[in-house]
């Protein structure tokens, strides 16, 4: 499979001989569609949060700025920007200027690794050719496309912790301390689940996991489709502090968190962050499980066969569609998790499901690459869930002595 | 005497040095934080000060007085009847329900009593204000733990009730309805047929409220086990209304109690459970919105015709005396106790609001739990700050 | 029929809330663009009939926030029937409410043996300065127009006088 892909595999646009105006030209073209894309984006997501927000609660949302009240996001924009900066005189002057743009810069670098379409019709593998130039329709294609989207969202938490740290506030101290461990710990989780993911694609590369699920029969249903895909789901989801583990911000308990001190465009910087991350989270995650701008075949008919060569745009566009609508319908339905539950979940759900489901299958995948008998396949197959059930009997004999020892130190108060 | 070697006594002097460091390191100072008296949960200007350690409280004292407004000074420079347009403002939510104890006191002290009309239309207006008061308090349960879709709900159909009240009392938030002797006026037409709508309304508005949030897994585990109140601590701390109940204390002054209201004119069920925890105090009352609900639908089947004002003099002097009066408010026991010179006003007025002794349990039951548990536990409890500060 | 976990049960009343406001629409009223007609019986405003007000003081005195001003001074009438003695009657200079204090409890236009005030459910009356609140006679005057008639009492009750 790896072999399929062009040697360099960072993108076929730079690996041409003649250097002339085209490269540079497809390169600036994609970071311009990438950045409006991203705060357009952006936009509606805000809009179309509210939107669907309101219909669940019976009520209008956003309809006097713009046709629908599209422009209602960008109306609130202005009015952030315009409004008082207030530093806290007690904050870390320089961190707390840092972190919006920590949070910020992350959420849009993420766009540059992903898929954002691409000519799939007839089975081609999703490059065009603009300027007369093999391209990919995606800003950069890395080897380690995967790689480096773990990296940004790990620096994106560093926005929120120094953000709550930085206003020297209390509640946004509570705010910061929620974000570190629930990040981290998510992130373990997320890691884990993505690992199942690369390995039945074989590659790191955001392009190649596409290139490798071309046809349902090639989602890995089986191995990553259900298990590492819900477990993704809900790590992304606390990921991204998205209700219910929005507790980060939870304006009840802690006042907004991290960003209670934060006002103006600083504050509207860690907004958008949110929301970007959201559709960026959203597009990978359809990137790594379902085939991104892949075409869903019904037999041989392609919805958005009509639309050429944007076909791929379209399919990743209804496909990162359908989760931005489940975010918003959590986000109208779930209460929020409380803090030592939402660890629990993490590390004594998530964590160990994502790490056995991953042992599992890299067993396999061994038994694969060394041609084992049908016996020995077996054999392995039973060795495998003898020590995963092994594993889990370890791991709730460990909880449960754990709890004894909490209860007889009576740490409860 | 056992004598010990020199190293025996330098080690130990250096275990108890290491010990006392040790202590002075870990020891750690917990933060005080104070919930309030701005803060999005606490419904007004309560205030909670909490010492954290990490996430967990520690020690909790609620500050109350933030708004504080001195209605039982401002009584004793009132009138008789211009109290009740001041008392109503105690428990906004459910203001009707604040007008009815006193004008009972009063009625006890000049010994009359409302017509029985009037004495049915009270209970049904009272019922109302509870299903205004609580319903609302189903929808804030869930926006206290981050559901923001119940509140609107409620907030929905809450409207219809507070129509009916102003229908027929003419204010929706202060009816200021209920004259010594019998009410201002009778029900408008048309009135009647309009309830019964309204209240199969708010019984598929309990409906949606325990699909939406009582069953969500999320939600029960916000809540069970969570500040459990133990029937003795409740009834050492003077909680009443839904909080008693649900700590298993079958105890509702609807049902104990002889009053001139309709409420022994009907059949209802008085909902306890026995966990006592946060879980327990919103379910029943959901059971009690539900059962008001029904309260209200039997004394509209059932109501007499009459006048709704007793023969009371124009100039209204109330006799020297005391009388104490008690009813089961939407938030628990609510009561005057009236002290009367023989003035057109009164003497004295000592308000028994209910959310003043509930919310006294706080530091007892806020002990140990996680930050969100506060806020979880205060929305259980379910106070209005009118009715605390007062 | 299976327990659905009660996760998804709250996932189908939100979803089902949007189709119906899909559908139906939203139970929202845009206030200035679509109004809600009060009830009759709501108390808006008072209305005063300055015709029927002997200044007689008992809508300032009885008011809990004392929030009525009036003045009045007496003068001479002329007489009801040819030949009589002219009246003395008192002719309101003043009759101020200030909006700013009023607690619209009603207790005005309860006490008042002559029918001089009414509510009336008009409530669009707010003003940029507080001081526009206070409502003079003239203005109080003109909400006359707006008072509705007594709606009909229901079934049972007691027909008045």
């Amino acid at each position: 499979m790896i072999a399929m892909l062009p040697v360099p595999a960072v993108d076929p646009v730079l690996d041409t001989e003649s250097w002339w105006w085209q490269p540079l030209a497809i390169v600036g073209l994609k970071v311009l569609v990438v950045f409006i894309i991203g705060l357009v984006g952006t936009m509606f997501m805000v809009w179309f949060e509210r939107k669907i927000v309101a219909g669940m609660q019976n009520r209008i949302g956003p309809d006097k700025a713009g046709p629908f009240g599209l422009l209602q996001t960008l109306a609130d924009g202005i009015k952030l920007f315009f409004k008082e900066d207030l530093i806290p005189e007690r904050s870390d002057r320089f961190v707390f200027k840092l972190a919006p743009f920590l949070a910020f810069v992350p959420a849009f670098l993420i766009w540059s690794v992903i898929p954002l379409g691409g000519d799939f019709t007839d089975g081609r593998d999703g490059t065009v050719e603009w300027f007369g130039q093999i391209t990919r329709v995606q800003l950069a294609d890395p080897p380690v496309g995967v790689l480096l989207v773990l990296a940004l969202s790990s620096i994106a938490v560093y926005g929120v912790m120094l953000a709550g740290w930085s206003s020297g506030s209390k509640y946004p101290l509570l705010g910061s301390v929620r974000a570190s461990a629930q990040m981290i710990s998510y992130e373990a989780a997320l890691g884990l689940s993505l690992a199942a993911v690369l390995m039945a694609a074989g590659t790191l590369s955001t392009s190649g996991i596409v290139a490798a699920q071309d046809q349902l029969t090639d989602w890995h249903l089986l191995s990553t489709g259900v298990v590492p895909f819900v477990v993704f789901l809900i790590a992304m989801t606390a990921e991204l502090n998205r209700p219910p583990f929005d507790l980060v911000e939870a304006e009840q308990e802690i006042v907004g968190g991290f960003h209670t001190e934060y006002s103006s465009i600083r504050f509207a910087l860690f907004f958008l962050a949110e929301f970007m991350n959201v559709i960026s989270m959203s597009a990978l995650l359809v990137t790594l499980f379902l085939g991104g701008p892949q075409p869903l075949l019904i037999g041989s008919f392609d919805l958005f066969a009509v639309l050429g060569p944007f076909g791929g745009t379209a399919w990743l566009l209804l496909k990162v569609f359908l989760f931005l609508y489940v975010y918003v319908w959590f986000r109208a339905t779930l209460p929020r998790l409380r803090y030592d539950q939402l660890m629990d979940l993490g590390w004594k759900v998530l964590i160990p499901v994502a790490l056995g489901w991953f042992l599992l299958l890299a067993a396999l995948q061994l038994g694969r690459d060394n041609d084992l008998s049908q016996v020995g396949y077996v054999t392995l197959v039973i060795v495998c869930l003898v020590v995963l059930g092994l594993g889990y009997l370890l791991f709730t004999a460990a909880i449960s002595v754990a709890r004894r020892n909490r209860d007889r130190e009576g740490a409860a108060y | 005497m056992t004598m010990l070697s020199e190293r025996q006594q330098l080690s130990y002097i250096a275990s108890q040095a290491a010990d006392a460091r040790l202590n002075v390191e870990l020891e750690t100072e917990g933060m005080t934080l104070n919930i309030g008296p701005q803060h999005p949960a606490t419904h007004g200007t309560l205030r909670i000060i909490a010492r954290l350690d990490g996430e967990q409280v520690i020690w909790a004292e609620p500050s109350a007085g933030y708004m504080h407004r001195g209605y039982e000074k401002l009584t004793e420079v009132r009138t008789f009847p211009q109290v009740t347009s001041l008392i109503n403002r105690i428990d906004w939510l459910g203001s009707f329900a604040n007008e009815v104890p006193f004008i009972l006191a009063a009625e006890k002290l000049m010994e009359i009593e409302a017509p029985p009309r009037a004495q049915h239309i009270r209970t049904i207006l009272f019922e109302l204000s509870r299903i205004a008061n609580v319903g609302l308090f189903l929808g804030d349960l869930g926006v206290q733990m981050g559901a923001i879709t119940p509140v609107f709900l409620a907030f929905r159909d809450r409207e219809y009730v507070l129509n009916l009240i102003e229908g027929a009392t003419g204010g929706r938030f202060h009816p200021n309805f209920d004259r010594i002797g019998g009410l201002k006026d009778d029900l408008p037409q048309g009135w009647i047929d309009e309830t019964r709508q309204v209240m199969k309304k708010l019984r598929g508005f309990c409906d949606e409220i325990e699909d939406l949030l009582f069953g969500n897994e999320i939600f029960q585990s916000r809540t069970r086990g969570i500040g459990v109140i133990p029937a003795d601590v409740a009834r050492q701390y003077g909680l009443s209304g839904a909080n008693l109940r649900a700590s298993g204390v079958d105890w509702d002054l609807r049902r104990d109690q002889s009053l001139p209201m309709a409420w022994d004119k009907v059949d209802f069920k008085v909902w306890t459970h026995p966990d006592g925890d946060s879980w327990a105090r919103c379910w029943v009352r959901l059971q009690e919105v539900r059962e008001s609900t029904k309260i209200v639908d039997q004394l509209l089947d059932t109501m007499p015709a009459g006048p709704v004002m007793a023969k009371v003099p124009r100039i209204i002097k109330v006799p020297e005396g005391e009388a104490w009066v008690s009813t089961e408010n939407p938030l628990g026991e609510m009561g005057y106790y009236v002290v009367s010179k023989g003035d057109l006003g009164p003497f004295r007025v000592k308000i028994r609001s209910a959310s003043f002794n509930n919310i006294s349990i706080t530091p007892w039951v806020l002990k140990g739990v996680y930050v969100p548990d506060i806020i979880t536990i205060l929305a259980s409890l379910y106070f209005i700050l009118g009715d605390i500060d007062r | 029929m299976p327990k659905l976990p009660g996760l998804i049960k709250g996932l189908g009343v939100t979803m089902g809330t949007l189709v119906r406001t899909v559908k139906d629409g939203a139970n929202t009223v845009q206030y200035p663009h679509a109004k809600e007609s009060p009830p009759v019986r709501a108390r808006g405003v008072i209305a005063l009939r300055e015709d029927n007000c002997t200044a007689c003081m008992l809508c300032a005195r009885s008011c809990p926030d004392w929030c009525i001003y009036i003045e009045a001074h007496k003068q001479l009438a002329p007489p009801r029937r040819a030949g009589g003695k002219p009246r003395q009657v008192n002719h309101l200079d003043r009759f101020d409410i200030d909006y700013a204090l009023c607690m619209y409890c009603g207790i005005c236009v309860e006490v008042c043996p002559f029918d001089a005030l009414f509510w009336s459910p008009e409530y669009e009356y707010s003003e940029p300065r507080i001081a526009d609140l206070l409502h003079d006679k003239t203005k109080l005057g003109e909400w006359m127009e707006t008072v509705p008639e007594a709606p009909a009492l229901e079934v049972g009750a007691e027909k008045k006088k």
